[in-house]
């Protein structure tokens, strides 16, 4: 066993003496990436469905925040990239390999589809909104016609955008943490998860909608908390370099996060008043919704955070 | 071919010339570096050893940081080494974490730098900085697809290892122990 | 005085560091065409002056014609064509913006540090007056010069000339003094710089205390890789994991201060089992029966329980020796003033390598050979009345050179003494970090008349001066060509690469400036460097031209004997019996003991430990400590604690801690702790020349603790005047105390 490990003469500035390339921006990036993609993946499989008017909340009200979220998130992968100037490079190739890549590119597509799908429902959120220009009405109509068709690309760039935003990371297994594949499926499950919670804020009150949108947010919690035990079991089944990783939220610096932010408040909390919501106790929804948002955004934070620091 | 160096652990005294030389060579800005020192001590006193070695970027041969690259800046040229060309590199910072071995840093000007394995020196056929002033000549560079050059047949004949195998990157730096 | 009197030193003239730009333009291709245009930039030969090994070398230029980086001359056996990591970081020497820019002179109280900006005229005028006014009142022997590198050449010509002998470097009583008088005693001949040992070629080799490879004097790290490489048994001993120790076969692990009984139990055990060199010591050495008499006792068993070293180690270790006997090199170190009976240990060295008989030997100490330069032709020289030896009447004996430390404490007027030193010139040496007890030689300092300082940084010492003298780095200035002792003769020039940076001048020129103030002109003949170097190129069939080109002039060996004793040749040493003195008649004849004998040091008291000091590969002495290039790879250093102490005192790595000594004596700054299995449990280690106090010094000052500070005691040698320095224990305070201590 090594008893003293001194890497000399290296400061290099955001790697020693850890890894911390990657502030804020990159876990609030993707956790905005995962929520539009939830929102958008239920707007879009319901609208397939046909059942635009039993949940209006989740087809038409919630999806017309999306696309300045998802401009958000764009704005802040730009103020990333600490050579911005060449940022249009990003748009010279596509590479396969790379999940940035094709998350940029997904972004490139959806956003503009966002935006439409947006432009199409916002009469129905709010019936009083007016159109400036006679012209821009009569094209959001037309475009109306063809519903079904960016239905079917926003459900499967959404999904793509979804998968990116796990995929990003167990991508790199130079770091132990990221290195799982159940961080792909997690994160999917967790923007579907913070999908249900926003959605919640957006039904009427007492409506059959919020209480389906309940159930299903309890299930996609479910889902997630099964694949948060997968991902750490699966570091403390697995070799040195990971079972030290896991440390970090076993009793290490991540652990009172981890488990207070993440597990008891963003999601054991929230399910337990979804539980009571169901059996009709008052509960204003605006509790368990933004826990849930909070969780999943603190998910990401702290798997981009001990991410960094975990390493070989 | 397929360039690559080996490092004498049993000769490398730990001084730090590789990496002033480098600095000097590449004009790497002061408070950064291409390549590092490593001291490793284990047992207890007076039963001790003690490995000292020479870092820098591995040019693998299955390079993650070329793979996560999302503009082709990051891109392998002949030889294999791994290389980043400023203009095209955007600063995303993914090969930084791609990298098992922490060898990338953004360099002030904001594109990703890293060790070039001095291609400049390289192709005019004379050998990096690094190895060229190492004053225990422990670091040895060279093609390792042919097989009579000095490198493969050092590493033929001494025991070695790579760092973090486990990564699946196929180093490109050898350590002879 | 007004407010604008009051200059700091170092934040005076133009400032900014103006690095070069990356030369090769990264657009894929374009990277071939732009280095190619690198080989038509450029280069000029140079020698370093980052430490005394001296590598012959090349400053490159950039396209904007500023220094881009330094490189080995492939001719030159100091280097073989690759500087050390100090050497390559030479160029922040020159481009560190707090090096001193312009000539200042005293406003304020001595050390007050308030200078303010003068002419080199006024400056010039200010030193001359002083130092005639010194002549006149007490003689021209009042003014001593202390110098360590090529300036002191030129300052010592003109002190020479002025009529003073007293020229001094730290490099002999704080440094390898001890040794070279031992091995003259011993074979009529010191070691020298570089060393004459032939690492490359040998089998065996004995380190003990010397670190090379932290101890970074280039030839002889390259060396030990090749004897590395050819599978040469290496033996260490040290109480510090050293970095040579972990490439040794044997590292013997011993108990400070204690070598003496290491090195006389292998003398017992290699005359005990006869494995000495029978026939080599037959036909050379005189006093091998006294000896063998001598060491009769000193048995490994006795040995082990004063060095800790294990009886059979001592045994397997002597026959290693033996075995590769005589290619075989107990080193004789460098830095060897550690406890004051350092001549007597030195002589245990030399004796040792006597009876394995590798002196004159391949693969032991090989015969060296410098070539002969034309001398400059000078008036004589004035004889001067007295020397510092005057002060130290029937001390010291031995000394071949004259003593740091001793000009200092003669400075300090007592009862006994009247002949203080009333004027001190100091070039290139950092009296406060280099000699032991700061306080002592700053009382030195209050006495003087006159103190010039010739630097290159605001260092420590500057802040004490009169007068201080700016010099360019060695990278902007030409000097004397460095002629120096190898296997085989060189000459190496030092040309500048590059114009002087700031109002800086070169040593030469302000020793001949000043030389024509104090109407001693003729000492300096020519008006500039080139010609004065030209002429004495012209003299052997060579010239500046020419030297430009190559750098290292090569020489054939006048005499094919750089193995003199090979084959038992006849050879008369330069003793008083003509052999190898075993038994010292030289040190007989002045009173001290003709055979090494062991003495007990002081051992450290409870809850203290021993201090003991050495080299980072990365710094040299206290001169590289604001180096950017160089602070970039270690900008302090820290203490290192084996974890048992360290648990004792709840002390964790990378902790601030504060030392205090045995005499009171508390670090200036703390110091970062760290707990190391690689040092001893009664020592404390630390590198030399950090913890600066001089406020100009941006990236140094506060940086890591100094050692010399806490250096407040030493154990002089009584036959040469060696400071012995490891005699000195510390503690540690997690806050700083108050002043008074525990
Ligand atoms: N990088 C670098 N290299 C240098 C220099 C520099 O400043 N920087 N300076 C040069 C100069 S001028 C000199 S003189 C040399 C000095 O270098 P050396 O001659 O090698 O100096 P030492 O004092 O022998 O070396 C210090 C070593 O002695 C060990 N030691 C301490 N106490 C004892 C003891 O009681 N017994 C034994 N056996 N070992 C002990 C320490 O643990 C440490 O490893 O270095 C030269 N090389
Ligand atoms: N405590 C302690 N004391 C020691 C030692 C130790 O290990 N510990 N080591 C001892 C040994 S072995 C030695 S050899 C001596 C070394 O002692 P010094 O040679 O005095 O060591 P430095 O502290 O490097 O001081 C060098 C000074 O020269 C200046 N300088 C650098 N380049 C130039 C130049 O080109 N021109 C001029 N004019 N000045 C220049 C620097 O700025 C600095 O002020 O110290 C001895 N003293
Ligand atoms: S220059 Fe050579 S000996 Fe020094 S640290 Fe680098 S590899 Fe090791
Ligand atoms: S060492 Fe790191 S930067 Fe270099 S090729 Fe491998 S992964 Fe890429
Ligand atoms: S930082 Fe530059 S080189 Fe690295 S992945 Fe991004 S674009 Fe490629
Ligand atoms: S090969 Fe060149 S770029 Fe790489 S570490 Fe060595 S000197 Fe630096
Ligand atoms: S050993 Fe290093 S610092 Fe000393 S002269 Fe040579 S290159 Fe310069
Ligand atoms: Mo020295």
């Amino acid at each position: 066993m090594i008893e003293e490990l001194i890497i000399s003469g290296r400061m290099n500035p955001e790697i020693d003496p850890h890894l911390h390339a990657w502030p804020w921006y990159v876990p609030t990036d993707l956790f905005l990436a995962a929520l539009v993609a939830g929102i958008l993946i239920f707007s879009a499989f319901l609208t397939l469905h046909g059942r635009e008017n039993e949940f209006p909340a989740a087809v038409k009200r919630a999806p017309i925040l999306a696309p300045f979220l998802l401009g958000i998130a764009l704005l802040l992968l730009f103020l990333d990239l600490s050579h911005k100037l060449y940022f249009w490079q990003l748009y010279t190739n596509i590479r396969w390999t790379s999940p940035l890549s094709w998350g940029a590119w997904t972004y490139l597509f959806l956003t503009p589809l966002a935006f439409i799908w947006a432009a199409i429902h916002i009469k129905t959120a709010f019936p009083n909104w007016t159109w400036p220009y006679k012209w821009i009405d009569t094209f959001i109509e037309s475009l109306k016609g063809y519903r079904i068709w960016f239905a079917w690309a926003i459900l499967g760039l959404s999904l793509t955008l979804g998968m990116y935003t796990g995929i990003l990371l167990s991508a790199f297994n130079a770091r132990p943490i990221w290195n799982s594949a159940i961080i792909g499926p997690l994160f999917l499950t967790s923007g579907l998860t913070s999908a249900t919670a926003f959605i919640l804020l957006n039904c009427p009150k007492g409506s059959n909608e919020k209480k389906l949108f309940c159930t299903v947010s309890l299930i996609s919690l479910g889902v997630q908390t099964f694949l948060m035990i997968h991902l750490v079991m699966g570091y403390l089944s697995s070799d040195l370099a990971q079972v030290k990783a896991a440390d970090l939220f076993l009793g290490g610096e991540f652990t009172t996060l981890f488990w207070i932010l993440i597990v008891a408040l963003g999601t054991l909390i929230p399910a337990y008043l979804h539980i009571l919501y169901l059996k009709n106790i008052k509960i204003p929804v605006i509790v368990p919704s933004i826990l849930i948002i909070l969780g999943g955004f603190f998910l990401r934070y702290i798997l981009v955070e001990a991410g960094q620091i975990s390493h070989w | 071919m397929r360039y690559a160096m080996a490092i004498d652990t049993k000769k490398c005294v730990g001084c730090s010339d590789c990496v002033v030389a480098c600095q000097t060579e590449n004009n790497v800005p002061i408070g950064y570096c291409r390549d590092w020192v490593v001291e490793a001590t284990s047992g207890t006193y007076p039963d001790l050893s003690m490995e000292l070695r020479s870092e820098r970027c591995n040019h693998c041969t299955n390079a993650p940081c070329v793979r996560c690259c999302p503009t082709e800046a990051s891109h392998i040229v002949e030889g294999g080494i791994v290389l980043v060309d400023p203009d095209q590199c955007i600063g995303c910072k993914a090969c930084i974490a791609s990298c098992p071995y922490d060898a990338r840093f953004v360099h002030p000007e904001g594109y990703v730098d890293k060790c070039t394995f001095c291609i400049h020196k390289v192709e005019k056929g004379e050998d990096p900085a690094c190895v060229e002033v190492c004053p225990t000549k422990c670091m040895y560079f060279g093609d390792t697809d042919d097989p009579n050059s000095d490198i493969s047949k050092l590493l033929k004949k001494r025991k070695w290892k790579t760092l973090i195998p486990e990564a699946g990157t196929e180093p490109n730096i050898y350590y002879l122990i | 005085m007004n407010r604008r009197d009051f200059i700091k030193i170092g934040g005076l003239g133009l400032g900014g560091l103006a690095m070069a730009n990356p030369i090769f333009d990264w657009a894929t291709g374009a990277v071939l065409t732009e280095a190619d245009l690198q080989q038509t930039f450029n280069k000029i030969p140079t020698y370093c002056e980052v430490c005394f090994w001296k590598c012959a070398g090349w400053a490159h230029l950039n396209e904007k014609g500023d220094i881009w980086k330094l490189t080995g001359n492939d001719n030159d056996p100091h280097c073989n064509g690759r500087l050390c990591p100090r050497g390559t970081g030479g160029v922040g020497m020159y481009y560190d913006d707090d090096r001193l820019k312009t000539p200042l002179i005293r406003t304020g109280e001595r050390g007050s540090q308030s200078f303010r900006e003068a002419t080199w005229d006024e400056a010039f005028d200010y030193i001359a007056e002083k130092m005639q006014k010194i002549a006149e009142e007490y003689g021209p022997e009042c003014m001593a010069l202390f110098s360590h590198g090529s300036g002191g050449k030129h300052f010592g010509r003109m002190l020479k000339a002025f009529g003073s002998p007293n020229i001094t470097a730290p490099s002999y009583a704080q440094c390898r003094g001890p040794r070279e008088v031992a091995f003259f005693a011993t074979y009529g001949e010191g070691i020298g710089s570089p060393e004459r040992v032939d690492i490359r070629d040998t089998d065996c080799l004995v380190l003990i205390g010397s670190h090379i490879g932290e101890n970074m004097h280039n030839g002889q790290v390259q060396e030990m890789s090749d004897a590395i490489d050819k599978g040469a048994t290496i033996i260490t001993v040290d109480p510090r994991f050293s970095t040579a120790a972990s490439k040794s076969k044997y590292w013997l692990p011993i108990k400070p201060s204690t070598d003496m009984a290491l090195l006389l139990s292998w003398i017992h055990v290699i005359i005990k089992e006869e494995w000495y060199d029978k026939k080599y010591v037959d036909k050379y050495a005189f006093g091998f029966e006294e000896l063998k008499t001598h060491v009769k006792d000193f048995t490994p068993e006795w040995a082990y329980g004063i060095t800790t070293i294990k009886p059979n180690v001592i045994r397997k270790t002597a026959k290693e020796m033996a075995n590769a006997s005589p290619s075989v090199i107990v080193h004789p170190g460098r830095h060897v003033t550690w406890y004051g009976d350092d001549t007597q240990r030195l002589r245990a060295v030399s004796i040792l390598n006597a009876l394995l008989g590798s002196w004159g030997r391949r693969g032991g100490f090989y015969n060296p050979e410098k070539y002969k330069v034309a001398k400059l032709k000078l008036p004589k020289y004035p004889k001067p009345n007295k020397s510092w030896r005057d002060a130290f009447p029937d001390q010291y004996k031995l000394a071949g050179l004259a003593l740091a430390s001793g000009i200092c404490d003669a400075t300090i007027p007592t009862d006994e003494r009247d002949c203080s030193f009333k004027g001190w010139i100091v070039n290139g040496t950092n009296l406060i970090s280099t000699l032991p007890n700061p306080k002592n030689t700053l009382e030195a300092i209050q006495n003087l008349d006159l103190m010039v300082v010739i630097d290159t940084m605001p260092m420590e010492i500057t802040g004490w001066a009169d007068v201080v003298l700016p010099e360019c780095t060695y990278l902007e200035r030409y000097d004397n060509l460095r002629v120096s002792a190898h296997r085989e003769p060189t000459i190496a020039l030092r040309a500048p690469a590059i114009e002087q940076k700031y109002n800086t001048k070169s040593a030469w020129w302000m020793a001949k400036e000043l030389s024509n103030k104090l109407n001693l002109k003729d000492y300096f003949p020519f008006e500039t460097e080139e010609e004065e170097l030209d002429w004495q190129l012209k003299q052997i069939g060579s010239s500046l031209k020419e030297m430009n080109k190559i750098g290292v002039k090569k020489f054939d060996r006048k005499f094919d004997d750089l193995y003199p004793l090979e084959n038992l040749e006849e050879y008369e040493f330069n003793t008083n019996t003509g052999k190898i003195e075993l038994y010292s008649t030289a040190m007989e004849d002045e009173g001290y003991d003709p055979l090494p004998k062991y003495t007990a040091h002081d051992e450290p008291p409870d809850g203290f430990y021993r201090l003991i000091y050495g080299r980072a590969p990365m710094h040299t002495f206290s001169r590289t400590a604001n180096n950017p290039n160089l602070t970039d790879l270690m900008d302090e250093n820290d203490v290192w604690i084996n974890p048992k102490v360290a648990k004792e005192w709840g002390l964790k790595n990378n902790q601030e801690i504060w030392l205090e000594n045995q005499d009171g004596v508390i670090s200036s700054f703390p110091i970062k702790v760290r707990v190391t299995e690689r040092i001893r449990w009664d020592s404390v280690y630390m590198v030399h020349g950090f913890g600066h106090t001089n406020k100009n010094l941006s990236r140094a000052h506060g940086k890591g603790a100094s050692d010399a500070e806490l250096i407040t005691k030493t154990k002089i040698d009584p036959i040469m005047g060696g400071t012995g320095m490891r005699v000195n224990f510390v503690t540690f305070h997690t806050e700083l105390p108050t002043q008074g201590g525990a």
